[in-house]
């Protein structure tokens, strides 16, 4: 007599701390076995694209900080490129060695709070105590240069809002000195740490066939040994002057996209201090009146500033015609902008390509075949921020 | 291999496929009938040349006052050329679209999205609901039609002690401000560089 196989369905979260924010997975479990993971998005749905279509270029800029909330830079800086190609605009030296700047402290943000907190799941408690202490300090950083620590809307089309501080750039050097000891601190906790392998190595393998036809992109491309960087192949702003390598790994499972993001962070570190040695003195914005808005010195001066001013914050600034698409390397993988301009002063529709939507998708394919135990492990190696999914 | 070789092959292997092709900001779009759509993005697949293995995003667009009403724009990366792709289809809510998730898995949640947000159906696609908006959501939000502030909201109600749905009350409707006028915008970057190609 042949046995009646019993499945049962299990709700994991939209309220559960391994959710990393509010997902809800609904899955098909035979035992202990994953059978079928459903993952129910959007509970996060804001409508960013559709309010973006309401809003002029500038007043849509501080969306993108809501969407990857732990990197927010990274993805001003797709929007920024995107307005820039169709107002094909050059900026400032100083603006594109700033805007590396706070993209690789993005990226530190970033896989610090993803590397903690999949430690976290598996675990460990210590790791994120520490790293969130240098969170903390990378976001005085922000503080300092943009006025807010999370939702910076620093950069701007043609540059970026305004100079660094004193001693910013200075302050932001020494962290750079003292920060690679903390990340072997955190190695010295996690990579050989017995428990920790056993919960990750050979845990949610992706075949590079795969992570193609997955759409994987960033660290999820990389852990599979695919030496694919938009910073390297594809360099925008000052990538192509700064030295940095591209780490790879071998398996394409979970421990390897944790050592991948480990020395992302070294190399993000290398970045910056190439980036404070070379960094010129300089404007930090497009000079172009009818785009960046006059100083308040020149408000009181010159009229035409004034009528700037005006039709820069009530119209804004119109951009020509044409449909473009521009990615950047984001922490998390490839974060890209499709804008459709019809020629006015508001996007008339701007997709946001999220890299975590295309990752959190391939949970079914990674999962099947796991133990019940390994999804959080899966879910917090592939660093999924819910601001991005949902839009 | 670059965007004009890229653009010389598929205009000669997908002539009769394919209604034009234009390199616009160094980006290359081609513009394919809906009908021949699954066959080019096969060819751009499984090609030795092109290698298209990725999809990178579906974006559509929704424009109420032309012939054809709403646009789909396929975006494709080639790792091994370095280069990426737009297949443009435009098409009226009548016509169903191929799903091309048996060729790309990871087009399933993207035309899932587009089905959510625009209602445009996919033929063949394997599982064809809702995605980001709400469970018993009505309507198609990203369609030039559909009002900004939606028609229902969502709030707790102390005296049913529940979560209740009722229609958007608001004080002051959403206003839209026309600033049309004669402030020549950024045209002038164009006079400008107009002007440097006949001095130089």
């Amino acid at each position: 007599m042949a046995k009646e196989k019993k499945t049962m369905n299990l709700n994991f979260g939209p309220q559960h701390p391994a959710a990393h924010g509010v997902l809800r997975l609904i899955l098909e479990l035979d035992g202990e076995l994953v059978e079928k993971v459903d993952p129910h998005i959007g509970l996060l749905h804001r409508g960013t694209e559709k309010l973006i279509e309401h809003k002029t270029y500038a007043q849509a800029l501080p969306y993108f900080d809501r969407l990857d909330y732990v990197a927010p830079m990274n993805q001003e800086h797709a929007f920024a490129l995107a307005t820039e190609k169709l107002l094909d605009i050059q900026i400032p030296i100083r603006a594109q060695y700033l805007r590396v700047i706070f993209c690789e402290i993005g990226r530190i943000l970033s896989h610090l709070l993803n590397i903690t907190t999949q430690a976290l799941d598996v675990g460990a408690l210590t790791p994120s105590l520490w790293g969130f202490e240098e969170r903390e300090t990378l976001m005085t950083f922000y503080e300092r240069a943009s006025g807010s620590r999370l939702h910076a809307n620093y950069f701007r089309t043609g540059g970026v809002h305004q100079d660094v501080p004193n001693n910013l750039l200075v302050d932001i050097g020494k962290f750079c000195e003292t920060f690679p000891k903390i990340i072997d601190d955190l190695e010295n906790l996690l990579t050989d740490n017995r428990i920790f392998k056993q919960r990750n190595v050979q845990i949610g393998i992706v075949t590079k066939e795969e992570a193609l036809a997955h759409s994987f992109s960033g660290v999820m491309l990389r852990g599979s040994g695919v030496p694919w960087d938009l910073r390297k192949s594809q360099p925008y702003e000052c990538y192509k002057d700064l030295d940095f390598k591209v780490p790879v790994g071998k398996n394409g499972d979970c421990y390897d996209r944790y050592l991948c993001r480990v020395e992302e962070m070294r190399e993000s570190v290398k970045i910056i201090k190439q980036c404070l040695k070379k960094i010129p003195i300089g404007p930090i914005k497009t000079v172009d009146g009818k785009i960046s808005p006059p100083t308040r010195d020149q408000l009181k001066e010159s009229m035409e500033a004034l009528i700037h001013h005006f039709k820069l914050f009530t119209e804004g600034y119109r951009v020509p015609e044409g449909k473009v698409y521009t990615a950047v390397e984001a922490p998390k993988g490839e974060f890209g902008v499709y804008l459709i301009s019809d020629g006015s002063s508001k996007p008339y529709r701007c997709k946001i390509r999220a890299p975590g939507f295309s990752h959190l998708q391939a949970m079914d394919y990674l999962l099947k075949g796991h133990m019940l135990a390994d999804v959080p492990a899966v879910l917090g190696s592939l660093d999924i921020v819910f601001g991005e999914v949902d839009r | 291999m670059n965007l004009t070789d890229l653009n010389k092959l598929i205009n000669s292997e997908l002539t009769t496929k394919i209604k034009n092709t234009n390199i616009e900001n160094n980006e290359l779009s081609i513009d394919v009938k809906v009908e021949n759509l699954y066959q080019v993005i096969l060819f751009l697949k499984t090609d030795e040349k092109c290698k298209f293995k990725q999809l990178i995003d579906i974006a559509a667009a929704d424009y109420p006052d032309e012939e054809y009403r709403f646009e789909i724009c396929y975006l494709f990366l080639s790792h091994e050329n370095n280069l990426r792709i737009k297949i443009i289809i435009n098409f009226n809510l009548d016509e169903k679209i191929p799903s091309i998730t048996k060729l790309y898995p990871s087009a399933n949640w993207m035309e899932r999205e587009v089905f959510d947000m625009y209602g445009i159906k996919f033929k063949n696609h394997p599982d064809l609901r809702r995605i980001l908006t709400d469970y018993g959501f009505d309507g198609h939000p990203l369609r030039k039609d559909f009002p900004l502030t939606g028609f229902n909201e969502v709030r707790y109600s102390e005296k049913d002690k529940k979560v209740i749905y009722e229609k958007v009350k608001l004080e002051q409707d959403y206003r839209k401000f026309d600033f049309d006028s004669p402030w020549e915008g950024t045209k002038y970057i164009d006079e400008i560089k107009n002007k440097g190609k006949q001095d130089g």
